[in-house]
């Protein structure tokens, strides 16, 4: 528990540090239009694997400027969103996408939330049959009986 | 009989969370477990400082050994924490550890190891942080395996521990460690 604590309290000292890292000056990487266009199309798709919850557009994180400019090279270098995806997923793994590729290991995260409505839709089935049987007229109206008990009111 | 299902969905949520929050979501599985150590070419830092010309180390250069290659850098506070550890790992001799300087400056980093001792046997300089990104690296402290064939067998993120060490990173070893 205390260990957790303490790299709990470590992270944040990390988070709050990273300032003091050594910033190089890389080149700029022109892009023409149509190249922009993509990248820009690109990043919302890319997660953070600092921040997590932010895409790599959005964040300010050092690791998110680093991957901004080597996912730009690549886009100038010509290479699809395809490979693009691939060069990130071979280092970091599926979680960099926001939207991983469907297979064994992230068919339940797909196909759970579909699943859990069609349970819910099940049992909201069953539930308003049971109710309606519970309440369902004993027999067939007797008309002639109605129409007298309704005149007797005053 | 009426409370049976409400209680199977209960009991279900509970085994989730009781596993699910088990996990950190910090902790991301490394796709490069069970490859190469990805390839890099970096300079060594001379420690204490030289006047030399630096050498330079590739991935290559790593096989023929278990190794432990830990991404570090002055300015992180994680790498304070851990570096006890390295210290006394480095005293026993059981493992080489190789330190990758992350986005560092060498004078912090002298300064740093100068006061607090020094457990890499080389330390690279990774100024830019592309390595890092070729290692799958998203935040220093975090420390490969290699085994012999420099083969990445594990990954360790955030500061290493005695716990970790003993449980996870030495059986990996073999008997030698």
């Amino acid at each position: 528990m205390i260990r957790r604590l303490m790299s709990g309290l470590a992270f944040v000292i990390t988070a709050t540090n990273v300032q003091a890292q050594v910033v190089t000056e890389k080149p700029p990487i022109p892009l023409t239009a149509e190249q922009d266009v993509r990248f820009r199309e690109l990043l919302p798709d890319l997660r953070c694997l600092v921040c997590q919850n932010e895409s790599i557009a959005d964040s300010t994180a050092p690791l998110a400027l680093d991957l901004k400019y080597e996912v730009r090279g690549l886009v100038a270098q010509g290479k699809s969103e395809r490979e693009i995806k691939k060069y990130l997923t071979d280092r970091y793994g599926d979680f960099v996408l926001f939207r991983p590729p469907f297979d064994a290991r992230t068919a339940l995260l797909w196909l759970g939330p579909g699943l859990l409505v069609l349970l819910g839709l099940l049992a909201l089935v069953l539930h308003v049959r049971r109710t309606r049987q519970a309440h369902a007229p004993s027999g067939p109206v007797d008309a002639a009986a109605l129409k007298k008990l309704l005149d007797e009111q005053p | 009989m009426r409370f049976a299902i409400p209680l199977i969905v209960l009991a279900g949520l509970i085994a989730v969370f009781f596993f699910g929050l088990q996990h950190d979501p910090r902790e991301l599985p490394s796709p490069l477990i069970g490859k190469s150590a990805p390839a890099f070419e970096l300079p060594i830092v001379p420690f204490p400082a030289s006047d030399a010309p630096p050498l330079r180390l590739t991935a290559s250069e790593l096989k023929g050994k278990p190794l432990l290659v830990n991404f570090f850098a002055s300015w992180c506070a994680g790498c304070q924490v851990e570096h006890p550890f390295l210290m006394q790992l480095a005293q026993t001799g059981t493992v080489e550890l190789v330190g990758i300087d992350y986005k560092d400056a060498d004078a912090d980093l002298r300064a740093w190891l100068g006061q607090k001792g020094n457990p890499y046997a080389p330390i690279l300089a990774d100024l830019e942080g592309k390595v890092g990104i070729d290692w799958g690296v998203y935040g220093v402290p975090e420390t490969f395996v290699l085994n012999a064939d420099g083969v990445i067998v594990y990954k360790h993120i955030g500061p290493m521990t005695a716990e970790a060490w003993k449980t996870k990173i030495r059986p990996l070893l073999g008997a030698g460690a």
